[in-house]
């Protein structure tokens, strides 16, 4: 009894020193999606190049949805990869331009190669609040009924590409083959 | 040993004081730097809804200021959908709601309960109450303690009466 009267706040001591030293390493700047396993959201609106899209334009397969802006300096960063798997044909790409301006957008997208096969023109940032987008870049994978299946907040460069979103698609393949 | 009594007094003013200052500090409105924005309202009942709003919503890509406090890009937006939403009639729990449904918990200043939240909720209670529950422990055995000894026995008697006997 005395000894575990001593040994108890020791115990307590390290539980709430575990808990506490793993939390210095919670990552609080990612949100969690609210709109995985839901439909993309329903949009009528114009793309980048003028046209009407709405979500009938969407790809019926899996397909990468990219938020990005021509002031998003992240987005550069990522932006070698995006071109890379468009122009192998691994996975089509649809872009939104996320609270920018189209003159800007048409520039960046001129300047820089273009990875997407349209993108959305979304300049007040409306589509983005029915996504909930809280910054470019994110980047949704959608699968081939148009649910939302996985998000990716900020960067995605080779690595995550690689470690979360191959796993992702293989697991979304599977799903489809039963 | 004059100075002494002053001295304390001077102490107990400064502490007295600075208690006063530090409970009234909590009384005023925190983070007053509120963003102007230009939204028109029909009534002033409107108005302080959409004030009460924003500052009781986060905003998504700051981490610690309200929607009212910050500058950010979706918080504009997100200000300028709850000036719509309030002019087209909508109710505080459909805004709410609004946001809630796109940007999860994270957006409520005060969560909702589930069963995720239940400790951040009632976690502080808990803790009070495991506390209470060691300070009384400890609390009955320091009175049972000082119950039983202060009887001296005889001996302790004869030795008490010896050393005060040695003295006067």
């Amino acid at each position: 009894m005395g000894k575990l009267k001593f040994y108890l706040p020791v115990l307590g001591f390290v539980v709430v020193a575990i808990a506490l030293w793993r939390g210095l390493y919670l990552d609080t700047k990612t949100l969690p999606s609210m709109l995985i396993d839901k439909p993309m959201p329903n949009f009528e609106l114009t793309s980048v190049d003028g046209s009407d899209v709405s979500n009938s334009d969407l790809p019926a397969q899996i397909f990468l949805l990219n938020v990005w802006g021509s002031y998003c300096l992240p987005c550069l960063i990522e932006h070698p990869t995006l071109m890379r798997l468009s122009e192998e044909g691994e996975i089509p790409v649809v872009g939104v331009n996320y609270r920018d301006r189209q003159d800007l957008a048409i520039d960046w997208l001129q300047e820089n190669g273009n990875p997407f096969s349209f993108s959305i023109l979304d300049e007040s940032g409306r589509f983005g609040i029915d996504l909930g987008v809280y910054g470019a870049p994110e980047t949704y994978l959608v699968d081939a009924n148009g649910v939302i299946r996985f998000r990716h907040v900020s960067v995605l460069d080779e690595t995550v590409w690689r470690e979360q979103f191959l796993p992702a698609i293989a697991e979304l393949r599977e799903e489809e083959g039963r | 040993m004059n100075s002494t009594p002053i001295l304390q007094n001077r102490t107990m003013f400064l502490a007295v004081a600075s208690i006063i200052v530090l409970l009234g500090s909590l009384l005023l409105p925190s983070a007053t730097y509120s963003q102007v924005d230009t939204f028109e309202f029909d009534t002033e009942e409107q108005q302080n809804r959409f004030r009460t709003l924003s500052d009781e919503l986060r905003c998504p890509m700051c981490q610690n200021s309200s929607l009212s406090g910050s500058t950010g890009g979706v918080a504009e937006d997100l200000r300028r959908e709850i000036h719509r939403m309030i002019m087209e009639g909508r109710s505080d729990s459909e805004i709410i709601q609004f946001m809630f449904e796109r940007y999860g918990d994270f957006i409520l200043f005060r969560p909702r309960l589930t069963a995720g939240t239940v400790l951040l909720w009632f976690g502080p209670l808990l803790f009070l109450l495991i506390g209470g529950l060691i300070a009384f422990g400890i609390w009955r055995r320091a009175r049972k303690i000082s119950d039983s000894d202060t009887e001296l026995n005889k001996s302790q008697q004869e030795r008490l009466q010896q050393l005060l006997g040695d003295k006067t």
